[in-house]
């Protein structure tokens, strides 16, 4: 029983992590956590509200199998209860087993199916990307914004500055302007990728031959990070995403400098945006509680 | 329960022709001897995807480890440990082993319906075991995953032989498997003793029923989808190849339709050996048999409509979308029909808290445990935060690697005595369950955590924030390796026993006909077909 006990611990503790986190700048993962990262889209805060429904019925389900298990070791038992009976059959209980789940089954489906077609595709676009999945990294295009197309690697190891996040970081992210509906098209040059990022509760595969769509508006000004999630061959782990959302106006500026810097075809130093990305991240970091 | 048998068996055994080693072993046309060499082809599978797992487990201990040589090293790991355990470990133990072993027994039936069709089902699994091996070992490996889903299988991504060995295995383990159905169903349908209807079969025989059913009808598919890559990889042609007009999602769809079948098909056996057990320990019959027949034939139905949740973020339709979510919801319900059940069997028992009860105890809680992420998953809308990640690595370990092997384990120790006539070692019997039953929660709930967080699956290597709960999940799997050898410390404890055991050694709760013959049985099963009143 000490197992049991031992599960319940955790699972008690897991339900007060997802609801009592205090919110803090997670747009990445943080080591020890429990939830979701912090929502920072409309799609991302409606995934977890409902995510946060389902996770409360699983868990008094979980708990109540778990107690009816108990209970019936410790009051059936051979010990107490010598002489067995010999029912088999109970009609009500029967359909009210039957018939309760479907009303739970129910009641998450609503809000559920509410959700799908919510994050199926903006009606009011504002702009659109496209993002095609490469061996392994991925490339940004702006058809909006002229030719402005750029790729986006991970940073390597001995590049890591201090404070930059292994595996996380790359050398030019995508850059957003926030509270814009932006339409994400993903395709992709070689194998099947998927284009994930957990904060803003944005993911596609991007397959060859084929066009998916989704969207995205980015709530806050910050940094978002994801990883290519479909395994792609050698290098799957070495190609995250980072967004960064920024003002529209500075977006504005940024798309300027970008179409000369990508358009010279220049090996896209992000000196330029680097500076701009932290100092909105900082920014972000003082609105916490 | 040991009550050890004080009459001897000669009147049976001057009937009890055995072949030689040889013939016996390796021309076998018997149904107890063809179920005993799966299940030791099942414990050296499992033994085989355990290790890999255990190598998985060190190398994701921290982030940055390099116990593997490169990405694709670690892909062709994972590919063979997904298919090693299941086609090489769930499945020849449930249903070639357990299925084998007392699908005849329990209708009363001498042997399956064609013996010989059963001898091939078991020897075209061995040389596939090599070939899988091979499609690890040749070259840099087969690194496609599991799911094998094209380009990344197509010869551009995977050349060279490994991919293709990879294929051709599941090609093997497919007719394998196909065979078997076969077999069952004509033996479940035609070779039934007198008396034994179909309502009231034992439900561990319409559990196989069911699963040969889901075999009969998804491994075709499977066959065809992996016919397709073998000729696009070998041949030029172009099924999943979008420059010549194929499509990649095409195989993802024929994937599926096979694989989401494939789960249920290593649970239901399952199922079944669990509703035995819980009615022997609590000394009661099933509660509500009907019920649990036909919540398993609804789990089998509604399993072949529902494939494409495993796409939700594949670009398929929003409508198209909304209905695998409805329809996936849906298999809560029997599934919780068949809880439920098992509860209300206990309920007014007698329980005796033998080993096999504790496995068919941590079976219940487990696969609810893994049944309700799937209820979270099943949402569309959710899955696109948890798609891919290792919330669905926990999801599924916990109905597949703590379901279905919990009920595997819990019809070895059930059944080992029938068998072999030998008594396992009860106290290391009820450690080996401790132990394991820490280990998978202690390696796989941790998961969750990194699933909601967003950590993808299939990864080598990740960043630093999610090394805490990797590193615990190491630790589980660690202990998982000790039980492993717990394991083989048994059955060795257990064959090298002398005490003989009984013909119903589990006494008055074991209801079913094995209970009525020796143990082990004699190599023919009934002298005159048992009669049900």
């Amino acid at each position: 029983m000490h197992a049991l006990r031992r599960f319940f611990a955790i699972l008690l503790t897991s339900v007060m992590g997802v609801t009592l986190a205090v919110p803090a700048l997670a747009q990445a993962p943080r080591n020890w956590q429990l939830g979701m990262q912090d929502a920072a889209s409309p799609v991302a805060e409606r995934l977890q509200s409902l995510h946060d429904l389902v996770f409360w019925i699983i868990t008094v389900i979980t708990i109540f199998v778990a107690g009816l298990l108990i209970y019936v070791m410790w009051r059936f038992n051979s010990k107490r209860n010598p002489v067995a009976s010999n029912f088999s059959h109970h009609t009500g209980l029967e359909i009210a087993w039957t018939a309760i789940p479907v009303l739970i089954l129910v009641v998450i489906a609503i809000p559920s199916f509410r959700l799908v077609f919510f994050e199926d595709r903006t009606q009011n676009a504002d702009m659109t990307i496209k993002v095609t999945g490469h061996q392994w990294y991925w490339e940004y295009s702006y058809p909006d914004s002229g030719n402005l197309n750029f790729r986006s690697d991970y940073i390597r190891d001995e590049d890591l500055k201090p404070g930059m996040k292994r595996l996380l970081e790359v050398d030019n992210p995508l850059v957003l302007p926030i509270g814009k509906n932006v339409r994400i098209l993903t395709t992709s040059a070689d194998v099947i990728h998927s284009f994930f990022i957990p904060s803003l509760g944005v993911q596609r595969y991007s397959i060859p031959g084929r066009t998916i769509e989704t969207w995205v508006r980015i709530d806050k000004a910050g940094t978002f990070y994801g990883q290519c999630n479909q395994i792609c061959g050698t290098n799957h782990s070495y190609m995250p995403i980072a967004v960064v959302g920024v003002p529209p106006a500075e977006f504005q500026a940024w798309e300027k400098t970008a179409k000369v810097k990508f358009a010279a075809g220049e090996p896209i130093p992000a000196p330029a945006l680097a500076p701009s990305a932290e100092h909105t991240t900082i920014r972000v970091a003082q609105v916490q509680p | 329960m040991t009550a050890t048998s004080d009459h001897a068996h000669d009147g049976h055994d001057h009937h009890d022709h055995k072949p030689g080693f040889f013939v016996r072993w390796f021309c076998s046309t018997n149904h107890k001897d063809i179920g005993t060499l799966y299940l030791i082809f099942a414990i050296i599978g499992g033994l085989t995807g355990g290790a890999l797992s255990i190598m998985m487990r060190a190398q994701l201990m921290h982030p940055d480890s390099h116990i593997f040589a490169s990405g694709q090293h670690w892909n062709a790991v994972i590919t063979s440990h997904g298919l090693l355990m299941i086609f090489f470990s769930v499945m020849p133990a449930l249903i070639g082993g357990f299925g084998n072993w007392f699908v005849p027994i329990m209708i009363g039936a001498p042997d399956m319906a064609f013996p010989r069709l059963n001898n091939i089902s078991f020897w075209l699994l061995p040389p596939a075991y090599v070939l899988i091996l091979a499609g690890q070992m040749v070259g840099d490996g087969a690194g496609p995953g599991w799911t094998l889903y094209p380009p990344l299988s197509n010869s551009t991504f995977q050349s060279g032989p490994a991919a293709d060995f990879v294929l051709f295995a599941l090609h093997l383990a497919g007719i394998s498997s196909l065979l078997g159905a076969i077999n069952f169903i004509t033996t479940i349908f035609n070779m039934r003793a007198p008396g034994m209807t179909l309502h009231r079969m034992p439900l561990f025989v319409w559990s196989m029923l069911v699963t040969a059913f889901l075999l009969l009808l998804s491994v075709p598919v499977l066959a065809g989808a992996i016919t397709m890559l073998i000729t696009d990889r070998n041949f030029g042609t172009a099924f999943f190849n979008p420059e010549g007009g194929g499509d990649p999602v095409l195989f993802q769809h024929l994937f599926w339709f096979f694989g989401h079948p494939e789960v249920y098909i290593m649970i239901l056996p399952g199922f079944g050996i669990v509703s035995h057990i819980i009615a022997t320990f609590s000394k009661k019959p099933i509660f509500g048999y009907l019920g649990m027949a036909y919540a398993m034939v609804a789990i089998g139905v509604v399993g072949f409509v529902v494939w494409a949740h495993h796409m939700y973020i594949s670009g398929m339709d929003v409508d198209t979308r909304a209905y695998f979510m409805a329809a996936t919801m849906i298999i809560a319900v029997p599934t919780g029909i068949k809880i439920f059940s098992w509860i209300a069997t206990m309920w007014g028992g007698s329980i005796d808290m033998e080993v096999p009860m504790m496995w068919a105890l941590g079976f219940i809680f487990l696969f609810t445990v893994g049944g309700v992420t799937g209820v979270v998953l099943s949402n569309a809308g959710i899955d696109q935060a948890l798609h891919n990640t290792y919330y669905v690595v926990a999801h599924f370990h916990y109905v597949l690697s703590l379901g279905a092997v919990f009920s595997m384990f819990a019809g070895f120790y059930y059944w080992i005595g029938k068998m072999s006539g030998h008594q396992y070692p009860n106290g290391l019997a009820k450690a080996h369950f401790w132990v394991t039953f820490i280990a998978v929660n202690v390696t796989f709930f941790p998961q969750h955590f990194l699933g909601l967080a967003g950590m993808p699956r299939r990864y080598v290597d990740y960043p630093a924030a999610f090394e805490g709960w990797n590193k615990v999940s190491s630790y589980g799997a660690f202990l998982g390796g000790i039980s492993m050898l717990m394991f083989l410390v048994i059955c060795f404890l257990t064959f090298s026993s002398k005490k003989k055991l009984a013909d119903n050694y589990w006494g008055e709760g074991a209801t079913t006909l094995e209970w009525t013959l020796t143990s082990p049985p004699a190599f023919h099963n009934f002298e005159e077909l048992p009669r049900l009143k």
